[in-house]
């Protein structure tokens, strides 16, 4: 094999899963079951191979040449193009490819949970209809993601960013005969566009004041622009690229679609809405790092919300019953933290808590998944409990899980979480106690949720309980394997403060813009004793959050009923959400509606009434005025000409009697005229000749 | 000899027979018949006058009449057995497709 074999093979790897998507859109219908399953997991398994090379090859090469960038073609040549700021720019973007740390770290996640859901969907999805389009979808996604973090500008990003928003739509209104379904994934795809569009906006923005979107020359560009940390048009761009990211990635004030795709088969909900597509926005943010360190107005935004979504999705993940809604809360929680740690200037935390959240996100969704195949498809969890002997491995997969997600050293969770904690109690402290709180908060639901699903009392109807059983194969390595990194994951990032050495960090730092006027900024590294403070008390929040949902709903289960009715309306509140659905519904779906609604009336009524009726009313009246003329003096002239004639012809018609004797008697009798006439002339009488 | 007018007399009588049969009778036969008288009383006017006159044109003529006339009576009843097979009749007013 030649040697980078497939770091130049890179294009790849979103290819095989187009190809499995087009196999299966197209000819899916006549395959077999297990041909879309060889085909469809097939092609993931290619990528994972190609990426895992890749990576591997990429670590192989100095810290300093890591970074490679395969184009294919020129994709939109658009030529000389005049700016509003007066520079001219020769845009090209292109069709490439750029693989660097922070993409390999993406692929990775990428292909490697892909990978996994894809093999657990067979067994999932196996009983249901439209097995071929599943996968059809599910490939397209991957190609989609692929791109998405592969693209080697953010056109190419665009592309990828707006394919999966499809795929998501494709994916939750899977089962688009139920009402709720199809409604979901509207509500996706229309939420996301609103972002979109500030996405949109900021990237012309860029493209007005640097000329380029290729990622190898913002950074070049951006120096020589000149600008300088509080920039006005880079804060701009960083704020309007955030808005894009709060909706792919389901940050408040557009998180709404989030909960509701839980409609979706539950390992889309594990793949699409938990481990890859919603964490695009942190992965764009770190992209454009070299803007957000430009504009601490906008990484100020980011910080904030993050934290606040953290904790706010966190409280109402607190009291949902259905599974899958507390796991979609979670993830929402979780994804703040990551925006958190974005925001603090924190990157890598960022990134590598997308990645161990991506490992055991996904293993929650899809033991939930699991639990829910084992009860018939139940998902609220008053009619679960005591599952845990009945299904051992996806339980314990489960609670590897959770202890994961709370924060209990020393697995992947808590060293992403402390992380970002360590980094925003140095930035920000307030934002640092918000974290800190969510901590505990998270600790409490997702105990809480395990608590409700696998321990207690047995609440499954009596009809299902006879068919509780554990999942097939297929669905429990799946399981064991993302329970495995959920463990080990995060120890690649271990702490220099518990005597690791961070090669995550560091493998990573390479992308992380360092402007010269930032560094000065940052504030002094974490003291080690501080951070091991932080940790101890996190750890503490977390425990405690644990030991409260023990005694709420193992040790005294009357306890949060009694409470919710004590709480005065709070309980109602954080149940319902906080009413935001009926707000937005309110203040701008109805609004958008009562627009549709007149501009309707306007259409009916002015348009279609005044115009094109009123114009084919005076067509009509016109035309039965010509009708007249036409009827009446035109052919009225036809008519009277060919009347005369007629009443002028009529005694030479009279001779053609059709008489063949008539005829022959007029001949005669023409015939003696002439005689006679010419007799006559001539002088000769009858007389003459006789005589 | 006998006089011209005998021949003219008998000539002009053959005609005017032969005109009342086209104009009175329906029966395209008959009509034909008639046709056939006319074109005799001419015959019998050019070899009359050609023997008075003492040259042989006229009775050439004459020859070449009734060869015409042969011709013209086998097209007459050859248009008359189509006409039948068509129509079913030989009356004159009954073939009236053509008028107006």
């Amino acid at each position: 094999m030649p040697t980078e074999f497939f770091l130049r093979n890179i294009w790849l790897i979103p290819l095989f899963p187009l190809a499995g998507a087009a196999t299966m859109l197209l000819i899916g219908r006549r395959l077999s079951n297990s041909g879309v399953s060889w085909v469809g997991v097939g092609s993931v398994g290619l990528s994972v191979i190609f990426a895992f090379g890749a990576i591997l090859q990429l670590i192989a090469r100095a810290p300093a040449q890591r970074v490679v960038e395969i184009v294919l073609f020129d994709w939109v040549p658009a030529g000389v193009m005049h700016m509003s700021s007066g520079r001219v720019v020769n845009f090209n973007a292109q069709w490439g490819m750029l693989l660097d740390p922070l993409s390999a770290i993406m692929i990775g996640v990428v292909t490697g949970v892909g990978f996994l859901i894809h093999v657990y969907s067979t067994g999932y999805m196996a009983h249901e209809g439209g097995y071929y389009r599943f996968f059809g979808y599910l490939n397209l996604f991957m190609f989609s993601m692929l791109v998405l973090v592969l693209g080697n500008n953010l056109l190419l990003l665009f592309v990828g960013w707006e394919g999966v928003g499809l795929c998501s739509y494709l994916l939750v209104g899977f089962y688009f005969l139920r009402k709720s379904a199809s409604d979901a994934g509207k509500k996706a795809f229309v939420v996301n566009r609103i972002g979109d569009a500030g996405f949109v906006l900021g990237l012309f923005l860029l493209l007005n004041a640097i000329g380029t979107l290729r990622f190898t020359e913002i950074g070049p560009a951006i120096e020589a622009g000149g600008f300088t940390v509080g920039n006005g048009v880079m804060t701009a761009i960083a704020l309007l690229l955030f808005v894009g990211a709060t909706g792919k990635s389901a940050q408040i004030p557009l998180y709404v679609w989030l909960p509701d795709a839980m409609e979706g088969p539950t390992p889309v909900s594990a793949l699409i809405h938990a481990a890859t597509m919603v964490t695009a926005g942190v992965y764009m943010v770190t992209r454009m790092n070299v803007v957000f360190q430009l504009a601490p107005i906008a990484l100020a935004a980011v910080a904030t919300i993050g934290a606040v979504t953290a904790i706010y999705a966190a409280s109402m993940g607190l009291v949902q019953h259905d599974i899958k809604r507390v796991l979609a809360y979670s993830t929402v929680s979780q994804l703040g933290y990551m925006f958190l740690a974005l925001g603090v200037g924190a990157y890598t935390a960022g990134i590598f808590h997308l990645m161990t959240h991506a490992f055991f996100k996904a293993l929650l969704f899809l033991g939930s998944g699991s639990v829910i195949h084992a009860l018939g498809g139940e998902q609220d969890m008053r009619k679960m409990g005591a599952l845990w002997g009945k299904i051992p491995k996806t339980a314990w997969t489960f609670m590897i899980a959770t202890i994961t997600i709370s924060g209990i050293p020393p697995l992947a969770g808590f060293v992403s979480k402390d992380a970002i904690l360590a980094a925003s109690f140095n930035a920000r402290p307030v934002l640092w106690g918000i974290g800190f709180v969510t901590a505990g908060m998270t600790a409490f639901y997702m105990f809480r949720l395990v608590f409700l699903t696998f321990f207690g009392e047995s609440r499954v109807p009596h009809d299902a309980e006879h068919h509780i059983h554990e999942s097939p194969g297929s669905m429990t390595w799946p399981l064991i394997i993302l329970a495995l990194l959920s463990v080990i994951g995060g120890w690649i990032g271990w702490p220099e403060s518990l005597g690791g050495s961070d090669h995550f960090a560091k493998f990573l730092d390479p992308v992380i813009a360092r402007h010269a006027e930032v560094i000065a900024a940052v504030p002094e590294a974490t003291q080690r004793a501080t951070e091991l403070g932080l940790m101890v008390v996190s750890v503490a929040v977390a425990l405690a959050g644990i030991l409260l949902a023990w005694f709420f709903y193992l040790r005294k289960p009357a306890i949060p009923g009694a409470l919710a009715k004590k709480s005065g309306g709070l309980y109602e509140l954080v149940y319902n959400k906080y009413y935001i659905d009926q707000l937005y519904d309110t203040m701008f779906v109805n609004r958008t509606k009562d627009l549709g609604t007149t501009l309707g009336a306007f259409d009916v009524g002015v348009i279609d009434g005044l115009g094109v009726n009123g114009a084919g009313w005076a067509a009509r009246a016109g035309s039965s005025l010509s009708m007249v003329w036409d009827k009446w003096i035109i052919d009225g002239s036809v008519n009277l000409a060919a009347r005369i004639v007629w009443i002028f012809s009529h005694p030479v018609r009279m001779i053609q009697s059709g008489r063949v004797s008539n005829y022959a008697l007029l001949i005669v009798l023409g015939v003696l005229v002439f005689l006679g006439y010419y007799l006559r002339l001539t002088g000769v009488t009858l007389h003459n000749v006789l005589r | 000899m006998v006089p011209i007018g005998h021949y003219i007399f008998l000539s002009v009588a053959l005609l005017a027979i032969g005109i009342v049969g086209i104009v009175t009778r329906r029966n395209v036969i008959i009509i034909l018949m008639s046709i056939e008288l006319i074109l005799n009383a001419v015959n019998i006017n050019l070899v009359a006058f050609s023997r008075l006159v003492g040259s042989v044109e006229g009775q050439i003529f004459a020859i070449f009449i009734i060869t015409d006339a042969a011709a013209e009576a086998a097209v007459g009843l050859g248009i008359i057995i189509a006409f039948f097979r068509n129509r079913e009749t030989v009356l004159a007013d009954e073939m009236d497709i053509l008028k107006w």
